[in-house]
């Protein structure tokens, strides 16, 4: 029973993988940068853990910056991802004057990387300005 | 309590000390003329008036004051302009002419004859004393100043006669005839107007009326008042508010008239010497006045003591008061004039001196002191017989020709209190813990005052302190405290015994006949002591006036063993606040902080801050691992500017963003920010629109 469930995991962990290694490059790369944010937040849990929260506005700026970023990233690689049908055809209503105004409906309706790139940039450039005012 | 009683007693050992140095005078001395320069400041070049002109010029003159304010041309200008002026009354005049006479401006003869015409009407018509003064007086000023003025009175008899019958039964004189009441300064301007007179007469004055006037003065002297010191003085019966005058002024006033009337009748009015030599004594005994009157008065009254032909006063004064016998002071003795110029040879002969106010012989009988030429002074030497006290010594002055024993008043014989301070010495002294009731010594020790050891004794409230000890003086003779009685001056013996907590007692030292003693029984002190036990400093006061070596001085300490207080016993007294100490400084008000967070080890700060690195460097391996490429990065020249643009700019608002959490405030951050948003959302959309529609056409390819 034992080894058939870890027979059961080791197959679906396979799966998984195989499944994931479908993924776009790009894709994987928000990801890798969401991992990236989240054990830096990790870390400085840890730290306040051992050590004690006495800078609170420091940690807090630390960890929430971390968090909002991956929080960005994932806003970020929703709007990447290409199987995101329902995300799109939201956005088709936004784009339906542009379908009237006579450019091709079906170029139009994948939702451009740099747009949700850019608006990654200017979002983190926000929150950063506030992380630093709160930092101290 | 006790220390006030003696700080008290001190104060007025003191005055008694100072009133008796005033029986010595001293004549006038540089003091005076410092404070005459600071007295007689003009203003702005000028006095505000002539009178006060006069005051200070004829204050200078007699000071010999060469370094006097310049104010000649001004003051010359306003003697003028009186003198010209046929408003002028008597007394600006006379003023002016005073003036004058020091100055010597320069006045031309026919305004001297104007003047003196009018005068001579004011003279023949004047009904009150103060017309008759200053017109005689400037008539006087101007038979000085010109030469050619015939001032002369025709009539001076009759003018003798109103002016003397305005005097009084008792010597003194009424303002005016219709004002009843008489004045003793009224007295001086009239003889200062009466010697005019006769100095300005044409013919000789009857003789029996210069009769009647010594008359009038001897009259007057039987008024002068006397202080204890020899003083004479003259003051008014009547004192009225509006004019009233002080024994100072009145007594220049007298003064200045007797004088000149003596000076005019070249001998045959006779002062009494010691009268003058008293006057001349209450001007010196003023000291230096405060008040330009005061000093005026002072001064010119002196002066027409020094300078007049009848009795020139000659005052005795001693240098000092104060003669050490360890140091071997020669008793000094100096005969000036009131102005304190030499005086004519004389010998200075001691009479007697004796102790003060005890009936024993003299110690020292009838001796001629030592002329000293340098110092002007004379001199002795004290007999090896005298011991320290205070004294009285009587002086004589005798003049070597004695034709001039009638121009000087020398007074007789002058005493003169003087102090003979030696060194005492300090004889067995011990203290002792007797026990109460046998009376049997517990511990003695010997005392020895000119070491720093101090004695520790321990006693209980069933014990008894004595201390004991003898005073010689430098003859070897017992110092006791008899020889020195003299109204408060005595010898002072007190022993104060001090507690820890600064509570103190002071007891005297009684006396009995070559020994002072003090014994202590603690069993009756218990009370006064607060029941305070502990440890008492001990502390010995030995003090007097004739004493060089007084002293205080901490002998020891006692440890004291009193009984427990009882529920009722008095409670200490509350020690006096040092008044001072409300001046002193403030306690320093410390400020709290907060106190710092508990930091961890730096090294495990800086760990973490390596581990907060780890996460960066994996995702960095995993883009390597992914084959992240710059592929994509556009190739032609335009866009690839803007990328590298874009990213900079990015970089850019990433260290401004650094350099507002290092120094920036939030202003100029937003402000710059502002401008580097605007670049980087151009830039942005040029390159993103030109990836976004590379990659459009790639799909559609």
């Amino acid at each position: 029973m034992a080894r058939s469930t870890g027979k059961d995991a080791q197959a679906l962990f396979h799966s998984l993988r195989s499944a994931y290694a479908a993924t776009p490059t790009n894709l994987k790369i928000i990801d890798l940068y969401v991992v990236f944010a989240v054990s830096t937040a990790f870390i400085q849990v840890a730290y306040m853990a051992f050590v004690g929260s006495f800078p609170f506005n420091s940690f807090l700026s630390g960890v929430l910056s971390c968090i909002g970023t991956a929080v960005l990233a994932v806003c970020l690689r929703i709007q990447v991802n290409k199987e995101n049908k329902e995300f799109k055809l939201k956005l088709e209503s936004i784009y339906r004057h542009k379908v009237l105004s006579g450019i091709s409906a079906d170029a139009e309706r994948d939702l451009p990387a740099e747009r949700a790139f850019a608006d990654f940039v200017l979002c983190n450039l926000v929150l950063h300005l506030v992380i630093i005012n709160f930092l101290g | 309590m006790a220390a006030r009683n003696l700080s008290g007693f001190l104060v007025l050992v003191l005055v008694i000390a100072i009133c008796e140095a005033a029986f010595v005078f001293h004549p006038i001395t540089d003091a005076h003329r410092s404070a005459a320069l600071d007295l007689f400041t003009p203003l702005d070049g000028s006095f505000s008036s002539l009178e006060e002109a006069y005051e200070a010029l004829r204050s200078f003159e007699i000071l010999g004051i060469d370094k006097k304010p310049d104010i000649r041309s001004t003051t010359c200008h306003s003697v003028l302009e009186t003198l010209g002026s046929s408003s002028s009354s008597p007394k600006d005049l006379y003023h002016a002419l005073r003036v004058n006479g020091i100055l010597k401006c320069e006045v031309k003869e026919e305004l001297f004859e104007g003047i003196v015409l009018s005068l001579k009407a004011i003279v023949s018509s004047a009904s009150s004393l103060l017309e008759f003064y200053y017109s005689i007086g400037s008539l006087a000023l101007i038979k000085d100043q010109s030469s050619n003025a015939n001032v002369l009175l025709s009539d001076a008899a009759g003018v003798f006669r109103s002016i003397k019958a305005l005097s009084q039964s008792d010597g003194r004189w009424r303002y005016g005839s219709n004002n009843p009441e008489s004045s003793t300064s009224a007295a001086g301007l009239a003889f200062k107007a009466l010697a005019g007179v006769i100095a300005l007469a044409s013919s000789e004055i009857d003789q029996a009326m210069l009769g009647t006037l010594k008359n009038d003065i001897s009259k007057l002297f039987d008024s002068v008042e006397k202080y204890d010191d020899g003083a004479f003085y003259f003051d008014e019966k009547v004192v009225e508010a509006h004019e009233h005058q002080g024994p100072l002024s009145t007594t220049a006033s007298v003064v200045r008239g007797i004088t000149a009337l003596a000076d005019v009748t070249s001998g045959n009015i006779k002062l009494p010497g010691d009268k003058i030599l008293g006057l001349a004594k209450f001007f010196l005994g003023i000291g230096v006045p405060g008040d330009t009157k005061d000093f005026f008065n002072q001064i010119d009254s002196l002066a027409s003591l020094e300078n007049n032909r009848v009795s020139v006063p000659l005052i005795l004064s001693l240098p000092a008061t104060v003669l050490s016998l360890s140091k071997k002071d020669q008793l000094k003795v100096k005969v000036n004039t009131v102005l304190g110029s030499n005086s004519p040879p004389l010998t200075v002969k001691l009479v007697r001196a004796s102790r003060s106010g005890s009936k024993d012989g003299s110690i020292i009988e009838s001796q001629d002191l030592k002329f000293d030429k340098e110092s002007d002074s004379h001199f002795l030497d004290l007999p090896k017989t005298v011991d320290v006290g205070k004294f009285v010594f009587v002086f004589e002055v005798v003049l070597h020709d004695s034709e001039l024993e009638k121009v000087y008043a020398t007074g007789g014989q002058t005493q003169v209190p003087v102090f003979i301070t030696g060194f005492i010495k300090v004889e067995n002294a011990e203290i002792a813990v007797l026990d109460s009731d046998l009376g049997s010594v517990e511990s003695l020790k010997k005392l020895d005052f000119a070491g720093e050891s101090i004695v520790l004794l321990s006693a209980n409230h069933l014990q008894k302190l004595r201390l004991s000890f003898q005073l010689t003086t430098p003859l070897g003779l017992a110092f006791k405290p008899h020889q020195l009685v003299e109204k408060l001056v005595r010898l002072q013996v007190f022993l104060k015994l001090r507690h820890e907590t600064k509570v103190d007692h002071i007891f005297v030292v009684g006396n009995s006949g070559k020994k002072f003693e003090i014994l202590l029984d603690f069993l009756g002190l218990v009370e006064k002591f607060y029941y305070l036990s502990g440890s008492y400093d001990i502390e010995l006061t030995v003090g007097d006036t004739v004493m060089e070596n007084s002293f205080l001085k901490a002998i020891g300490k006692i440890e004291l063993d009193l009984p427990e207080a009882p529920e009722k016993a008095p409670r200490p007294p509350l020690q006096p606040v040092d008044p001072y100490s409300r001046y002193g400084p403030k306690a320093e008000i410390s400020h709290i902080f907060r106190a710092p967070e508990k930091r961890p080890p730096k090294e495990l700060s800086l760990a973490f801050l390596g581990l907060t690195f780890v996460p960066l460097v994996g995702f960095l391996i995993g883009l390597l691992c992914l084959g992240v490429n710059f592929k994509n990065f556009p190739s032609s020249a335009v866009p690839a500017t803007f990328a590298i643009l874009f990213h900079l700019g990015i970089a850019a608002v990433l260290l401004l963003y650094v350099l507002f959490w290092l120094k920036l405030d939030l202003f100029t951050t937003l402000k710059v920010l502002g401008f580097l948003g605007a670049f980087l959302l151009f830039v942005g959309h040029r390159i993103l629109s030109h990836l976004a529609s590379s990659s459009a056409k790639l799909k559609s390819a």
